[in-house]
């Protein structure tokens, strides 16, 4: 099966006052048609930088190296016109926070059809008769009235599915989300993710879910990558990931989260806090908070290595954690 | 066991916001009803948890238990005296014996005083040791929550989120109180370090025998740390229980949809159907009744006619519900399907 979208060892440098940070170090992943891949990492680990270098959203003193693939096509050599096509088109983007990413002074109406403008050939009857179905898509009521209403007049989670609905506008192939659900509350937060999930199964598209949050990923996700330190760990399917994750910080943070059964004993605490990013470890950069660090840890950085049949991981206790 | 602290009837109110063509209309000022009869008591030792989404009042309740908040109705009562009564010295001590810890420790730490100041003037203000022993205190204070001891002469920018919440921990244990009231100390944390600071506070309750009252968003820290847990919706307590057994068996039909809605950590046991359907309605204008009913799927219209009160309802713990004899014949029905969080 060919790749929607394909990572190779993408690189993303900000070059700020003080030197440079190195946000996202040597990232590879891929995207399947119709599957949802988590990008899952705490504050720091490039999650959200590394999905808005696929679409090349940074700003201009961010440096992007590797090679981002659509369907075979480069993108970050793409012509700017082209670009303006997948974006939006091809690939759609949802937003944090919804309040920000909507114009706060256009009817939420003329934001779909704009979309619509931009990436379809429709008329203005069929312009709108689509932002109704759109609406109804994501489950929004009484979509003549949302129509002709302002992004304030909506709760949060009903601007969050404003968003989705102009992400879906041009029939996209891949849905990009940023932490879709962060802001809100877990009940919202539910709706928000079946809905997703939900219109991956029913329009067949593929997405990349950013989250900080490994419950959300196993309740969402087909695979998974972990993220540390602009790093990836670790990918792989999500049942056999969770069940036997292969990198030490995967297997740590798992054991961290608090829930059923944790009642008892104590969480397990990762010591120490993230590294730096603008001096990057000569060894893995989860080395120094390791338990089961050993020498070569803190000199060699580990390869991302297959290390099942869906499974890969950049960890030299990779072996010890599978017994 | 006689209770700590206790809340009854708790009522307090916010003004809203009104447009210029309101006031010139006359129309009065929006009220927002932020809690509205809240009655429980927090028992010595214990770690009670208050949980619910937002909006629901959580964080009012943790300012009126303090006395940060002063309540439009009802009372707070400290080993039986009400607070709002208490002046001078009494005040203070008062003060003393119930501390606060805040969500943002950035925004809640002097950032112009080092943390060594920081934690001498606590002491100096109550006068916890005489002022040539508040040096040494300091350091058993950092070494408390775990921080070196250098930490003294540092300034709250120069430390992560995790160390800064610490120092908030180390202030508030300073004065030697017997409560803690923690307002969302860890959502603003990374899970990693989200677990330093849960197993510190629980350390802390079993050396010093504190009394932790935790409020939080978050249901599954809520299982994993408090002994029992009030349940918010709009202002009131919906369900008040002993925590494992209000997960096993929760009563209230919004109690058993938050439990639903919470993301489990075990892939490929996923629902299709939706927790809760709609949305939480503004507190500007709560609906009538039992503020759930225009979400719950069990409602009836004596649900829409007046407010349900917390009440044992035939159960072992109270419950807001009208309903809760067959919320939870309901709910056992479901769980054959949904797993537990």
């Amino acid at each position: 099966m060919t790749d929607l979208l394909a990572v190779r060892d993408l690189t993303v440098t900000f070059r700020t006052r003080h030197g440079a940070v190195h946000a996202v170090d040597g990232v590879s992943f891929s995207v399947r048609r119709g599957e949802v891949l988590g990008l899952v990492g705490e504050s720091g680990s490039g999650k959200s930088v590394s999905l808005r270098a696929v679409t090349r959203l940074l700003p201009a003193f961010a440096s992007v190296s590797g090679r981002v693939a659509w369907q075979g096509e480069d993108v970050l050599t793409m012509p700017p016109e082209r670009l303006r096509r997948l974006r939006g088109g091809q690939i759609g983007m949802v937003f944090q926070e919804p309040m920000s990413a909507l114009n706060p002074v256009l009817p939420i109406g003329l934001q779909i059809t704009e979309s619509l403008v931009a990436h379809t050939d429709l008329d203005a009857r069929a312009r709108r008769a689509r932002a109704l179905d759109l609406l109804d898509l994501v489950g929004i009521a009484a979509g003549p009235t949302r129509l002709a209403q302002f992004p304030h007049e909506f709760s949060g989670g009903m601007r969050q599915r404003a968003m989705i609905a102009i992400a879906l506008a041009a029939n996209p192939a891949l849905l990009l989300a940023d932490e879709p659900t962060t802001a809100l509350d877990v009940t919202i937060q539910d709706q928000i993710l079946r809905l997703l999930r939900g219109l991956v199964d029913e329009l067949g598209m593929a997405l990349v879910l950013v989250t900080h949050d490994l419950g959300v990923i196993a309740e969402t996700c087909d695979r998974v990558a972990v993220m540390y330190a602009g790093r990836l760990c670790e990918s792989g399917e999500v049942g056999a990931l969770f069940a036997r994750p292969r990198h030490a910080y995967t297997a740590a943070l798992l054991q961290a989260m608090p829930g059923e059964g944790t009642r008892d004993r104590k969480l397990l605490t990762i010591p120490g806090q993230a590294p730096r990013l603008d001096a990057p470890a000569a060894g893995c950069a989860f080395a120094p908070r390791c338990t089961l660090a050993r020498p070569i840890c803190a000199s060699g950085r580990p390869a991302l290595l297959q290390v099942a049949p869906e499974q890969f991981s950049a960890c030299h206790a990779a072996a010890e954690l599978a017994a | 066991m006689t209770a700590l602290l206790t809340t009854t009837d708790l009522a307090m109110r916010f003004p809203g916001r009104r447009g210029f063509v309101d006031v010139v209309r006359g129309i009065p000022r929006p009220v927002v009803r932020a809690l509205d009869g809240v009655s429980l008591d927090v028992r010595p030792g214990e770690t009670l948890g208050i949980v619910g989404e937002s909006g629901c009042g959580k964080s009012t309740l943790a300012r009126c238990l303090v006395g940060l908040h002063r309540p439009n109705a009802g009372a707070v009562r400290y080993q039986g005296t009400d607070i709002a009564t208490l002046r001078g010295g009494a005040r203070q001590a008062f003060h003393r014996q119930v501390q606060m810890v805040f969500q943002d420790p950035y925004g809640s730490l002097n950032p112009l005083m080092s943390v060594g100041a920081i934690l001498a003037e606590a002491l100096a203000v109550h006068r916890v040791v005489p002022p040539a022993d508040i040096p040494r205190r300091v350091q058993d204070l950092l070494d408390r929550v775990h921080l070196p001891a250098a930490a003294a002469t540092r300034y709250p920018h120069e430390f992560s989120g995790g160390q800064r919440q610490r120092i908030g921990i180390a202030r508030a244990l300073a004065v030697e109180p017997k409560i803690i009231v923690a307002d969302e100390p860890v959502s603003a944390l990374d899970v990693s370090v989200q677990a330093q600071i849960i197993n510190l506070l629980q350390e802390l309750q079993a050396s010093l025998g504190l009394t932790l009252v935790f409020i939080t968003h978050d249901l599954r820290l809520v299982r994993h740390l408090t002994h029992r847990v009030a349940v918010m919706y709009l202002g009131r307590i919906v369900e008040l229980g002993p925590t494992e057994e209000v997960f096993a068996t929760a009563r209230h039909p919004y109690t058993q949809a938050l439990l639903r809605a919470v993301p489990h950590l075990i892939p490929g046991q996923r629902r299709r159907d939706v927790a809760v359907r709609g949305e939480l309605p503004s507190p500007l204008a709560p609906p009538p009744g039992c503020a759930f009913h225009p979400r719950c799927h069990l409602a009836q219209p004596a649900c829409s006619a007046a407010v349900p009160a917390l009440g044992l309802r035939e159960g072992s713990w109270p419950v807001a519900c009208l309903q809760a004899d067959r919320a939870i014949i309901h709910s056992s029905a479901v769980a054959a399907n949904t797993p537990s969080v």
